[in-house]
């Protein structure tokens, strides 16, 4: 384990100025390691329980060691070691010991930390230091984290508004194209797409969004009475797209389709015909610049199942409960060059108004919520706007 | 393991809920009534807000009273994913503190729902919280974490893009969860103390939004867990999930069973009273009626009386026989909080955050008090103490009664 230099000298203090119940560097590194080892199914309670007891009684000092675990460690640890720095935080803000405003503000902005435990240095600085977004957040503008960038986005948005209430057309232009360019969120996506249209431009929602917009697709196959979900048609052991397959009501054909809809919703009552107790399979190839970590985000009202590179990732079946972008995410593996991307979207058979729909928009972007672009995808017409 | 039995029941007897508690969704005793005999009724008089303190997050999670204390949980942010507890001064509505964590599972939920829908429970010494994306926090009063599941991260697939809301009860040592949704269902106890896992019982796959009841039998025995599902509605013992009685009749899957003494007021086709009993196998059917059947709201019986709300309409029967004895229609919007009793009144919120109290005693209801708070509710509030206590979208709210 490393340690930054002003954690050595915050250890080495500590010790100098030791009170009952405080720990060494040593024993605080254990200690914050026996939080980091807490795993999935209660692994390691017993022993996190006892660190964390005696991590609650440190000191201030304590608190950069832990935002440097949080950057190492799984998502249920961090909670871990998140509740250990608040605790002290908490106490130490409040007996007026928190001093550490200069090393929240430099973790915070050394965007090689994880956006959690910065995330976490920025809500505790600002408890000390109000102003710190005013000077921080509009530096964020390219952050990696979708929190930060997303306050950073608001002010471009915010003061747009104004430039639009100032009848100052071209800065007004320029500022959404900028947001454009930067939002991760669909709804300030949304909102920046919108006003760049209401201003003469035509930006892609699409590619920044990074939703796939064309498909193959091929049904029905059998889902009456429930038994297509679990039921291996031939798409889920071959893809051939010039093969025909027996379908529930004779011989079905792939057939290539894209989505009109904003969000590249692919209405499948429309585009295959309306069907209940049918499977479709849609599937994509989707050329990767290089091997990388992705998100594959999911809209749908129906049953689905989703394979990358014929390997299966993750099924759900619910049925009309609700289906907006980013559903449901799935972490993924892409390799570089083609990737192969299967999806089966299950219809039941419920005969009511609201259980009709039958459908799917599906998006691939990075662990914030960037899009990841197809090799070869053409630069954007905000892009454009906004380097004028 | 004589003195360490007897070590585990001091440890969780001693704490015995105190009458001023308000420690799980409906109250300690899952009946939805206060013990208050000063509780206040005339909400619309301005003496009876006695603080509103303001909230950083949303939720649908009612507040949980321990001592001096009151404890909420609340979510914010565009993702919805920063998961707060709080805590507040019973006295001045002062925040003590508030704690939040990052949210390991799917934080996708209906537009009105947030991940802090289901209420939170404590057994005297700890407040376990609870998610819709179905983390699991454990604090001690003065907020130091003492444990955390992610159950989400552990069972992705045991997710409902409507959200989760069902309320888990302590008992017995044991947190009682249940996770019933189409995709998957289960329903686990972990070790109160350590967040471990004691049980887990996978169901029937359909989505149920009800909560777990606790019910103590007559004669001092154990208190069991009655959980819902589509298929039955069962009794457990909390430590070990062992069943003690099934009724195998599919249950209603929003609102949940409520307690009165010894009977359990159940949906399950219809709305059914059964008299749970050690000699038998199956409880006793005292009386079942489909026109009680309720909707979102949990009945409560108060007085030998059994009040369901459905849309506007409060209806009043006999809780020993069933029989009709009145109905009244209320000037209010849908309710997604349950009815509340004590003090010879009925506590009812709407979803446009109209508070009213509803005299009862007499051979109809007379409404005592309509209070319009101006923001939504979508929680069930608490009678802890001489107090009544609500949630809004943005305020925690303390009502009493004049001094």
């Amino acid at each position: 384990m490393h340690w930054h230099p002003i954690v050595i000298l915050s250890c080495v203090l500590t010790l100098l100025c030791a009170r009952p119940g405080w720990i060494g560097a040593a024993e605080m590194d254990e200690s914050i390691q026996a939080l980091m080892d807490v795993g999935a199914q209660g692994k390691g309670h017993e022993q996190a329980a006892s660190a964390l007891r005696d991590l609650s009684q440190q000191p201030a000092t304590a608190l950069l060691p832990l935002l440097h675990g949080m950057d190492r460690a799984n998502p249920i640890a961090s909670n871990w070691l998140r509740g250990a720095f608040e605790l002290i935080a908490d106490r130490e803000l409040k007996s007026g010991r928190l001093a550490v405003q200069p090393e929240l503000e430099a973790f915070t902005l050394d965007r090689s930390h994880s956006a959690e435990s910065r995330q976490l240095a920025f809500d505790w600085l600002l408890k000390i230091d109000p102003d710190a977004a005013d000077r921080l957040v509009p530096g964020m503008i390219d952050d990696p984290s979708a929190e930060f960038r997303r306050a950073s986005v608001q002010r471009l948005l915010d003061e747009a508004l104004r430039a639009h209430d100032a009848k100052n057309v071209a800065g007004c232009k320029t500022l959404y194209a900028e947001a454009f360019n930067a939002a991760l969120d669909p709804d300030q996506l949304d909102l920046a797409f919108d006003k760049l249209v209401e201003l003469g431009e035509a930006p892609d929602l699409k590619r920044q969004l990074g939703l796939l917009n064309r498909w193959w697709l091929i049904a029905p196959f059998d889902h009456r009475g429930g038994i297509g979900f679990d039921a291996a048609y031939a798409p889920e052991s071959e893809i051939d797209l010039q093969k025909k397959y027996a379908g529930t009501e004779g011989e079905v054909a792939w057939v290539e389709k894209t989505s009109d809809e904003r969000h590249a919703i692919l209405d499948l009552n429309n585009l295959l015909g309306r069907h209940k107790g049918a499977v479709a399979y849609a599937y994509c190839e989707f050329d990767s610049e290089r091997d990388q970590p992705a998100e594959i985000r999911l809209g749908t009202p129906n049953g689905w199942k989703l394979w990358i590179n014929d390997q299966p990732m993750f099924a759900h079946e619910e049925y009309h409960q609700s289906s907006r972008l980013d559903q449901y995410r799935t972490p993924v593996r892409l390799k570089a060059g083609k990737n192969r991307i299967l999806l089966k979207i299950c219809q039941n058979e419920q005969t009511q108004d609201w259980a009709q729909r039958w459908e799917f928009q599906l998006r691939i972007c990075d662990e914030s919520g960037k899009a990841i672009l197809p090799v070869g995808a053409p630069s954007s017409d905000a892009e454009k706007v906004s380097q004028r | 393991m004589r003195t360490f039995a007897l070590i585990l029941c001091l440890l969780f007897v001693s704490r015995a809920a105190r009458a001023e508690d308000w420690r799980q969704f409906r109250g300690n005793d899952s009946s939805g009534v206060g013990a208050g005999e000063n509780l206040p009724t005339k909400l619309d008089d301005p003496q009876t807000l006695k603080w509103k303190a303001e909230l950083p997050g949303r939720g649908l999670s009612g507040p949980v009273v321990v001592g001096n204390r009151i404890f909420l949980t609340a979510s914010s942010g565009y993702r919805d994913d920063r998961l707060h507890v709080l805590c507040f001064s019973t006295e001045t509505g002062e925040p003590l503190w508030d704690r939040q964590f990052k949210a390991t599972g799917r934080t996708v939920c209906h537009e009105s729902m947030c991940m802090a829908t289901p209420q939170a429970c404590s057994d005297g010494e700890r407040i376990y919280a609870y998610y819709s994306c179905n983390d699991v926090i454990c604090l001690d009063l003065d907020g130091q974490l003492i444990w955390y599941r992610g159950l989400g991260h552990d069972f992705p697939n045991a997710s409902s893009s409507l959200g989760m809301s069902s309320s888990p009860v302590v008992s017995d040592g044991a947190l009682v969860l249940q996770l019933d949704t189409d995709s998957e269902s289960f329903a686990t106890g972990l070790d109160a103390l350590t967040g471990a896992t004691l049980w887990k019982h996978d169901r029937e796959k359909s989505a149920i939004h009800a909560s777990p009841t606790l019910y103590h039998p007559s004669g001092g025995n154990a208190a069991e867990v009655i959980l819902q599902s589509k298929k039955s509605l069962q009794a457990i013992e909390p430590r070990t999930g062992k069943i003690k009685w099934e009724v195998e009749q599919p249950c209603g899957s929003v609102a949940s069973s409520t307690i009165a003494g010894d009977l359990v007021v159940a949906p399950l086709r219809e709305l059914t009273v059964l008299r749970p009993s050690e000699s038998a196998p199956v409880p006793e059917v005292v009386w079942s009626d489909s026109k009680l059947s309720p909707d979102t709201p949990t009945p409560v019986a108060y007085e030998d009386r059994v009040y369901v709300l459905k849309d506007s309409i409060l209806s009043c029967a006999d809780l020993a026989t069933g029989k009709p004895e009145w109905q009244m229609r209320l000037k209010c919007k849908q309710a997604y909080a349950s009815p509340l009793a004590g003090n010879g009144h009925l506590y009812l919120a709407d979803e446009n955050g109209v508070l009213q109290t509803i005299e009862l005693g007499g051979e109809k209801g007379k409404i005592a008090s309509r209070l319009e708070l101006g923001e939504t509710i979508m929680c069930t509030p608490a009678l802890a103490g001489e107090a009544f206590y609500v949630r809004s979208d943005k305020h925690l709210w303390k009502f009493a009664a004049p001094n």
